[in-house]
């Protein structure tokens, strides 16, 4: 801050007043804003927490005593886990997946397509990055030129090759398909090309071989931005919604018992299901539940995934 | 501090990278273009067979007239074609036996497809819809990003926590938080909006549903809202779009706004320019290139919108083709138009050659709103 002088006390003191309702005004805005992006939040908390038939009778009534603490209960989430969802207002039952099954799911899924995604990528950027060979710049330009194009042009023959390779209902359609990231490959060739080249050179001089240099060293400088992409690729295979459902939309090749649902597809499976009918709390502890693990790796992770995500923001 | 001159040999780099100055160990070692097509090995194998084959059949796909997969020809397009070229001649007509002919599909190349998207009730519409949702909430998200990242660069205490907080919706599921506004913006008396509009004295709106609804507050029945008008619907999806859009925003402009020198703004100050002057004339344009680049991607981005869309009327109608009113095309985006297209319940994709001829149109618009906004901001930005 620079320091200001002022012609005269009054003067000082008007600056300082003006200051302060500025920076009241800015509080204000700032935290009823925060409080509207909370609102869904808060909102999915009660709900999911509130017994199905109380709240039920609220959305009819609006009456705010029927979500209140003392009819909170984890009853809609043994519900969800369960896979035991009894209509509590016509009293008809079904058995549905455990979530559970979705989080397993999913977790295989997201897991696997990280470990192929951050392997295809590194070894690529690190082709562009640092080899010479005939035709990168073409092949690069190439690459660039398909992050414009719209993911539904590829669906199409994609879903029918996984279908060709009977990989219909198998991890194989969901982490293979997308085992290969145009944008990761971008994010961290720029990486790579940061680190100096002496260290290359000085690497050949100790006898070190293209793929050690790789390993021993860049993988070790890139490590942020890596880490970087392992959190983004789970984050966007745990949110996927429209492949899995085109590829995995439940088992029913195999056997019914057998269940290839991811969370989000599952989550809209139930809210689809007309056992689910009338129980919203139920629907709602759904969506806490596919929200709410990725909140605590979030919270865990905050400042890898904020600062990583603004970092491949300004660069991508 | 005197510094003794050490005299390195002079090192001829070439040398190095051919080899020629290690002597003892010698290895087999490939030459690096070798090097580099193998490490590009992984990558490659899943481009082409999921990325460039499908993108190249696509546009087979688009340009064979009432294009269908036949059944052992796999994904390829233009085996699909050959395969029903020779389709055996089979005869129904027991009267006629050399009429099957007349009757046999013959594949060709052409338009039918296209012209096919634009006699469709629908596919315009759609297109306008996307059009109108994006030219609105495209500038609304920056425009809120933009003041709140201001904001938030002016205050120091509790900064942290608010920027967490306005990060939050970058990690939440799309489909889970649809099905949380569109409770929120309930047409029902417990719909908090409308507990809120009433609560201010104004009358219940119905916001998604796409029938009549008497609303009855324990005996008395206050209202019957008619419909949801599009107006209404189109409330719901840009407040969500927005809400979960402004996250990373935010983050890239305060990214931006960091890096910004504060001798600019601290220069500006004592020469007596008011803060909305500063932020108008210094901050903005030295925010141009972040601008650009959120602008850029957010019309390419929105564009492109579905679960967005979709996730909003989720409790409703979920399945998955539903925008709102009795049809469900009220508010139909282009992305989700082609998926209903491709539908693919029964097992196989039902208008794969519409889809694929969708899509290409789709992209069109795409590389024409990215020429567009280079060519405006060569004269806009500032680096």
């Amino acid at each position: 801050m620079a320091d200001l002088y002022f012609a005269d006390e009054g003067a000082l003191r008007r600056y300082k007043a003006k200051k302060i309702i500025v920076s009241i005004l800015l509080y204000t805005f700032v935290t009823l804003f925060a409080l509207f992006m909370l609102l869904p939040f808060v909102f999915m908390l009660i709900g999911s927490l509130t017994d199905a038939k109380s709240f039920d009778e609220f959305t009819k009534t609006a009456n705010f005593e029927l979500i209140g603490f003392n009819k909170w209960s984890f009853s809609n989430f043994e519900a969800i886990f369960s896979g035991q969802i009894v209509n509590r207002i016509t009293g008809a039952t079904e058995a549905r997946p455990s979530f559970a099954q979705y989080y397993l799911n999913t977790l295989i899924t997201a897991v696997g397509s990280t470990a192929v995604t951050v392997v295809t990528a590194v070894l690529a950027a690190f082709a562009f990055a640092r080899l010479e060979f005939k035709g990168k710049n073409v092949l690069f330009t190439l690459l660039l030129a398909t992050m414009m194009i719209p993911g539904e042009l590829m669906v199409l023959t994609n879903y029918k090759t996984t279908k060709s390779l009977d990989w219909e209902f198998t991890f194989s359609a969901l982490i293979f398909v997308h085992g290969v990231s145009v944008f990761y490959i971008f994010y961290l060739r720029q990486t790579f090309q940061q680190i100096p080249n002496e260290l290359y050179l000085a690497a050949k001089v100790d006898g070190v071989g293209d793929v050690g240099y790789l390993v021993k060293v860049m993988v070790p400088i890139a490590m942020p931005t890596i880490v970087t992409i392992i959190i983004l690729s789970l984050m966007g295979a745990w949110n996927s919604y429209v492949w899995p459902l085109l590829v995995a939309n439940g088992g029913w090749k195999y056997d019914k018992s057998y269940n290839m649902q991811l969370v989000s597809n599952g989550l809209m499976s139930l809210f689809n299901s007309d056992i689910a009918n009338g129980l919203d709390a139920i629907k709602i502890a759904g969506s806490m539940v596919v929200t709410f693990p990725l909140f605590v790796f979030f919270l865990i992770f905050r400042k890898y995934i904020m600062k990583g995500v603004s970092r491949s923001g300004i660069k991508g | 501090m005197a510094e003794k001159a050490i005299k390195l040999p002079a090192v001829n780099y070439d040398d190095i990278r051919d080899k020629k100055v290690i002597g003892k160990r010698r290895r087999i070692s490939l030459p690096q273009w070798a090097v580099a097509w193998i490490v590009l090995i992984p990558a490659l194998i899943f481009l082409v067979l999921f990325m460039f084959y499908p993108i190249i059949n696509a546009f087979f796909m688009a340009f064979i007239n009432d294009f269908e997969f036949v059944e052992g020809a796999g994904s390829f397009a233009l085996g699909s074609f050959f395969k029903s070229l020779e389709e055996p001649c089979v005869n129904w007509n027991l009267f006629h036996p050399d009429v099957c002919d007349m009757y046999r599909r013959m594949p060709s190349f052409g338009f039918n497809n296209f012209v096919y998207l634009f006699q469709d009730a629908h596919f315009p519409a759609t297109i306008a819809n996307t059009a109108i949702l994006v030219v609105v909430e495209v500038p609304l998200t920056i425009i809120v990003s933009l003041v709140i990242a201001s904001f938030l660069n002016n205050i120091k205490a509790l900064k942290g926590l608010y920027q967490t907080i306005f990060f939050l919706p970058y990690v939440t599921n799309a489909i889970a938080l649809g099905l949380v506004f569109n409770m929120l913006f309930s047409h029902t008396p417990g719909g908090i909006i409308n507990v809120i509009i009433t609560g201010l004295g104004g009358k219940p709106v119905n916001f998604l549903n796409p029938s009549a609804y008497e609303y009855w507050v324990g005996d008395e029945l206050k209202a019957v809202l008619p419909p949801a008008s599009k107006f209404n619907q189109a409330i719901v999806i840009v407040t969500n779009s927005v809400w979960s859009g402004i996250a990373f925003k935010i983050l890239v402009f305060m990214a931006g706004l960091a890096t910004i020198d504060k001798q600019y703004t601290d220069a500006a100050k004592i020469d007596g320019s008011s803060g909305f002057t500063i932020w108008r004339r210094i901050t903005l344009p030295l925010l141009s290139p972040q601008i650009l680049y959120i602008t850029i991607t957010s019309f390419i981005g929105a564009f492109k919108m579905y679960s967005g869309v979709m996730s909003v009327y989720t409790n409703i109608n979920g399945s998955g083709f539903y925008f709102g009113g009795t049809e469900g095309y009220d508010w139909m985006p282009v992305v989700g138009w082609i998926y209903k297209q491709m539908d693919p319940s029964s097992g196989n994709l039902s208008k794969p050659g519409i889809a694929a001829a969708g899509s290409l149109v789709l992209l069109a618009i795409i590389l024409f709103i990215t020429v567009i906004q280079f060519a405006v901001s060569k004269k806009r930005v500032h680096y």
